[in-house]
């Protein structure tokens, strides 16, 4: 299925996204790289969320919700019509900001996914494989019946990337992964993106800075105009938004002059 | 200007009074409050001691009570099990109508329907909900025997059978499980469906396999406040059920072609009999007066669990989010 | 890399089943909602449906019957009139008379109505009969209803009728008195239906079939001058028409079976079909009656608002009271713990357990206070307990779970700062309580207290074990009165084999429905009007 050339897994092309007449986010161009880390970073309210979940169709789900323009996942457009957006979401998977897992075992938590899109492998090693990944599997071995509520939050977020992992995807998009960690367990998922990222396409929308310049190869910054509407400020390899920005208003973000 | 006061003077105006108003406002709230305890205490002592009324004559015995197969106090035979299985089977009946589709209602209300769907069919729902017994009685009489009869013969269904009562009955309780459903699902936070929908899963597979698992606790409470509402209605059965207990001469004609469980035939239930003797004019001193409370003690002691049972079911599996 | 998920052609087929399984239920899940709409459509319809129709009825005294007997009486008693059987005895006569003015049947006319002509009515075409005058009659050329109305009963000379004509007396040549024509003539110019005759021609009708001593009895109950146009149709009705109701049909019959009812009911002796409304002002303002002809809800609508009246006073402050207790007081020790489980078991004992214990307590234990026995107010129709009082209290116990656990979620919602912005300014808790908890929770508890008295409109089962009576033909005056309730009054005329029943149960239902209708209104609107604003 990988079959093209290209170094971009995804490409969005003059997006815009509405919610009613509210314009939230204005002409995004954003490339994004193969086994790399994407990072979007920005102030409250600049669109960055909203324009994670335009590439997994989450976006969907909310009825005043209008996209305009293109999401092109290995050159073909997401929102053409021919698209089955469950589809997409399974290439393209998630992990989201409180760490969610379903109220069954860890177990039942991992395989889930896997079985409603019609997994045929072993179960036993998928499940052990995806916790392993998600460096989780040596803390919950021995308890993979437990309900998936009674580990801590950094683990339940692990488990919620292995989760992700499980159905194989290409992408992973995370939403402010550990915005509600403790240091200790974001840390720690800081380090399994930089092991994941070997094998996966990360996006990951942060509010924290330090994280972007650690983690990411590449960031995006978006801000909001006067209107309110967010738009992409500026996109480049990491070390050259956080040391030599273009733009004036990445450097006053940057350096903690707002935001 | 006022004076500046001394120390005594603050000391003193800061010394703790009676206050009698509050004290017996206060007073006065707390016998309120504890009406309640007085109004279980009452309703418990009323059918205990009528009901041991009962037992106490010569020729009841709690064996009898509960073994024979045919209700009728005056000529000696004292076998509630012919109510019970009544009233089990129209809350039988009425639970197979209204458990799917309650729901499958609450699913749609809760997971499918738009907003403004939600907020058309959720006052209909109230509507049905506030709707009197009775009415519903004048309906299975009225509209679903009839329909009843048309469908599968006058020579099956009885004027008055067990069949349309219960499936009435499902009618009633429909907006009561559906609410209670869809609060359940609803109280599920949304983060689970969006873990589910991220990982590719249809809105389907998201609706039964992640939402309603985690609402079962509250759903199962929902069932079983319906089935004790169920059990507990009482104008329906008066009206469509049957106008005497199903009596037989022993348990082996009971079960003889199934007679004790046929759904179209006449039944009289623990609440309509009830309803049919107290209707006339009753002696107190009667044996009806007095089996009458054995009855009650039964239905309320039947209701207790089940109540107390959904309250155990939402607490025990409360679900963690 | 070797997938263990579907892949192409084969992932194809995977989505495909998904999406239909999808289809298949969603299809399922809305079946289910339109079954639950379709059901409360069926069932107001299947009542709606039996508040109109044809009925079957028989009159002692039909009353069209009623109008002509009256109008006739009238007619041949009128001056300088005469009645001839034979038709061409009536032609000759008038054709002589240019003052006279005759009444034949058209056919009879066509036959034999030489030297007379046909004066056109203006404002009414005659069927199957005509007024006729001499071809030697100059004057009369037209006439209108009102005029014709008048020429045949009070006109005594024709100047009357209008000045310019000759100051003679009207000469009346009439059919006999059972003449089909005489009939038809004054069904068409009087009309048939005594409901839209003039009050006096009411009592004229009254006095017509009734003895002298009947009259007399009737004028010492309430003298004629204070009677209304409706109570001397109602007397028409009840002592003379005396209808009684042999079948009836639903409306949806009524439309769909015409032409085999009307067959049906041609084939009754003397029954005349007629087309029905249940629910009429009469239905709502007459006292109950064994007759379903004459059945109203008046008694049982008072019941019912006595017995809710006195469940108010009881329930709302108790209940009320119950809750700031629990919520503003309570310490969360083991005894509001225990009234509060307690509570919501109360909540769900079913209704007719309430009915058991209202029987045992109120009805028999505290009958000396319940049948005013106490007070030395018995009413004269009650020897014992069952009376609005007992409903009343056993109803209040009945709804006082659902008040209190309302009240309290209202107290509960009013914000915490309230509260302790009160305390700081020195005030007492009740002081707090009463000036700023009350307040703001008014329109919940209000809201909740309406939902609460409406449930309590439509109970049946406890009333019933509690003894509301069978047959009330009084209303109710009092907390010691004997009653009926509402839904009493429709289980009772549901559980009765004649059909007409049945329509009055539906047409009370729908009177229910409408009052329960008007609380939950009232619920909205407070709910709507003191909409939070912090």
């Amino acid at each position: 299925m990988m079959n093209t050339s290209s170094p971009y897994v995804i490409e969005t092309q003059d997006l815009n996204v509405f919610y009613g007449d509210f314009h939230a986010v204005k002409n995004v161009q954003l490339r994004i790289e193969k086994h790399k880390i994407t990072a979007l970073i920005g102030p409250s309210g600049c669109g960055k969320s909203t324009v994670l979940r335009c590439f997994n169709r989450m976006n969907d789900f909310i009825p005043t919700a209008r996209i305009q323009g293109r999401v092109l996942f290995h050159g073909k457009n997401i929102y053409d019509p021919d698209v089955d957006p469950v589809q997409v979401r399974r290439r393209i998977g998630m992990v989201f900001q409180k760490p969610n897992p379903f109220p069954k075992s860890i177990y039942d938590n991992v395989a889930w996914g896997a079985k409603i899109n019609g997994f045929r492998g072993d179960l036993d090693q998928l499940v052990e494989e995806s916790l392993r990944r998600a460096a989780l599997w040596d803390e919950v071995k021995d308890k993979l019946d437990a309900n998936g509520y009674s580990l801590s939050g950094g683990q339940q977020q692990r488990l919620c990337i292995a989760r992700a992992l499980a159905v194989k995807p290409e992408v992973i998009l995370m939403d402010e992964p550990t915005s509600a960690l403790d240091p200790i367990a974001s840390l720690r998922i800081e380090e399994l993106m930089v092991q994941l990222a070997e094998e996966y396409t990360i996006i990951v929308v942060t509010h924290n800075m330090q994280q972007a310049a650690r983690v990411s190869d590449y960031t995006a910054f978006f801000t909001v105009d006067e209107h309110r509407t967010g738009y992409l400020e500026e996109f480049g390899p990491t070390p050259e938004i956080f040391t030599t920005p273009k733009s004036r208003i990445t450097e006053d973000y940057i350096t903690g002059r707002f935001g | 200007m006022t004076r500046e006061r001394s120390a005594p003077e603050i000391h003193e105006s800061l010394r703790k009074r009676p206050r009698w108003g509050e004290t017996v406002i206060h007073g006065l709230l707390l016998v309120f409050a504890g009406l309640s305890i007085v109004t279980t205490l009452g309703i418990v002592l009323v059918l205990f001691s009528q009901a041991l009324h009962f037992f106490a004559r010569p020729e009841v015995s709690l064996a009898r009570f509960l073994t024979e197969s045919q209700w009728q106090p005056q000529i000696g035979h004292f076998g509630i099990l012919v109510l019970i299985n009544a009233t089990l089977l129209t809350s039988l009946i009425a639970m197979v109508v209204a458990l799917p589709t309650g729901l499958a209602i609450a699913i749609y209300l809760s997971e499918y329907a738009s907003h403004r769907t939600r907020s058309i069919l959720k006052p209909i729902l109230e509507v049905l909900a506030g709707i009197p017994t009775v009415v519903y009685g004048y309906f299975a009489l009225t509209f679903m025997t009839p329909l009843l009869q048309r469908l599968l013969g006058r020579d099956v269904v009885e004027v008055f059978n067990v069949a349309s009562a219960g499936m009435v009955i499902g009618i009633l309780i429909l907006p009561l499980i559906t609410s209670m459903a869809e609060d359940a699902l609803s109280a599920v936070p949304y983060a689970l469906r969006e873990a589910a929908y991220g990982l590719g899963a249809t809105r389907l597979e998201t609706a039964l396999k992640v939402v309603t698992p985690a609402a079962m606790s509250g759903l199962i409470a929902a069932f079983v406040v319906a089935i004790s509402r169920a059990i507990g209605e009482t104008m329906i059965v008066a009206i469509a059920a049957g106008a005497g207990p199903r009596n037989f001469k022993s348990w082996r004609e009971a079960l003889h072609h199934l007679a004790l469980f046929n759904p179209f035939k006449g039944a009289e239930t623990m609440t309509g009999h009830i309803v049919r003797i107290s209707g006339g004019d009753i002696s107190y001193e009667s044996i009806d007066y007095d089996s009458l409370f054995a009855i009650g003690l039964t239905l309320f002691l039947i209701t207790l669990l089940l109540n107390i049972l959904s309250r155990r079911i939402v607490r025990r599996y409360r679900e963690v989010y | 890399m070797m997938s263990d998920f579907p892949e192409g052609q084969e992932l194809e087929q995977f989505i495909k089943r998904r999406r239909q399984k999808g289809l298949i239920w969603r299809s399922l899940f809305l079946l289910a909602t339109t079954l639950g709409v379709l059901v409360l459509m069926v069932l107001l319809l299947t009542i709606l449906n039996k508040t109109l129709g044809y009925v079957a009825v028989r009159y002692r005294m039909e009353p069209d019957e009623l109008v002509v007997a009256l109008y006739r009486t009238i007619m041949l008693d009128a001056s300088q009139t005469q009645t001839l059987a034979n038709p061409a005895d009536l032609t000759r006569g008038l054709a002589a008379d240019p003052d006279g003015v005759g009444i034949m049947a058209r056919a009879d006319f066509e036959a034999t109505g030489q030297g007379l002509r046909v004066v056109p009515i203006t404002d009414l075409s005659l069927q199957g009969v005509v007024v006729v005058v001499s071809e030697a009659n100059t004057w009369l050329t037209d006439l209108t209803s009102l005029e014709l109305m008048r020429l045949f009963t009070i006109a005594t000379t024709w100047s009357e009728l209008r000045p310019e004509w000759p100051q003679r007396p009207i000469h009346r040549w009439l059919p006999p008195a059972s003449s089909p024509a005489l009939h038809a003539f004054i069904a068409q110019v009087y009309g048939e239906d005594p409901r839209t005759q003039p009050t006096e021609a009411l009592v004229a009708m009254l006095a017509m079939h009734l003895s002298p001593g009947a009259m007399r009895q009737i004028m010492a109950e309430k003298p004629l001058s204070a009677r209304t146009h409706e109570d001397f149709y109602q007397l028409l009705v009840d002592r003379v028409m005396e209808p009684t109701i042999l079948e009836t049909w639903s409306f949806s019959e009524s439309i769909l079976n015409r032409k085999a009812i009307q067959a049906r009911v041609a084939a009754m002796p003397d029954a005349r079909l007629e087309f029905r409304r249940w629910i009429t002002w009469d239905f709502i303002t007459s006292p109950q009656s064994s007759r379903p002809e004459f059945a109203g809800v008046r008694t049982a609508i008072l019941g019912s608002l006595w017995v809710v009246f006195i469940t108010l006073l009881f329930a709302i402050p108790v209940g009320i009271g119950a809750a700031i207790y629990l919520e503003e007081y309570g310490s969360g020790g083991w005894l509001d713990q225990l009234i509060e489980s307690n509570i919501n078991n109360l909540a769900g004992v079913p209704s007719i357990i309430y009915g058991m214990l209202g029987l045992a307590v109120f009805v028999r234990a505290l009958e000396p206070l319940t049948s005013g026995s106490l007070f030395g107010l018995v009413d004269p129709a009650t020897s014992n307990g069952r009376t609005v009082l007992s409903a009343g209290l056993t109803l209040g116990l009945l709804i006082l779970p659902l008040i209190i656990i309302n009240a309290r979620e209202a107290i509960r919602a009013v914000p915490q700062a309230f509260r302790e912005a009160s305390l700081g300014l020195g005030a007492t808790q009740w002081q707090t309580i009463w000036s700023h908890v009350l307040p703001n929770a008014l329109p919940g508890i209000l809201t909740g207290s309406i939902l609460a008295i409406s449930r309590a409109f439509g109970e049946t089962a406890p009333l019933v074990v509690v003894g509301a009576s069978t047959a009330i033909f009084l209303d109710p005056h009092g907390p010691f009165s004997k009653f009926t309730v509402l839904p009493i009054q429709i289980y009772q005329w549901t559980s009765r084999p004649q059909a007409a029943f049945q329509n009055l149960a539906a047409a009370a239902i729908i009177v229910l429905l409408a009052l329960l209708l008007v609380m939950n209104g009232l619920a909205v609107y407070l709910r709507h009007k003191y909409r939070r604003t912090y």
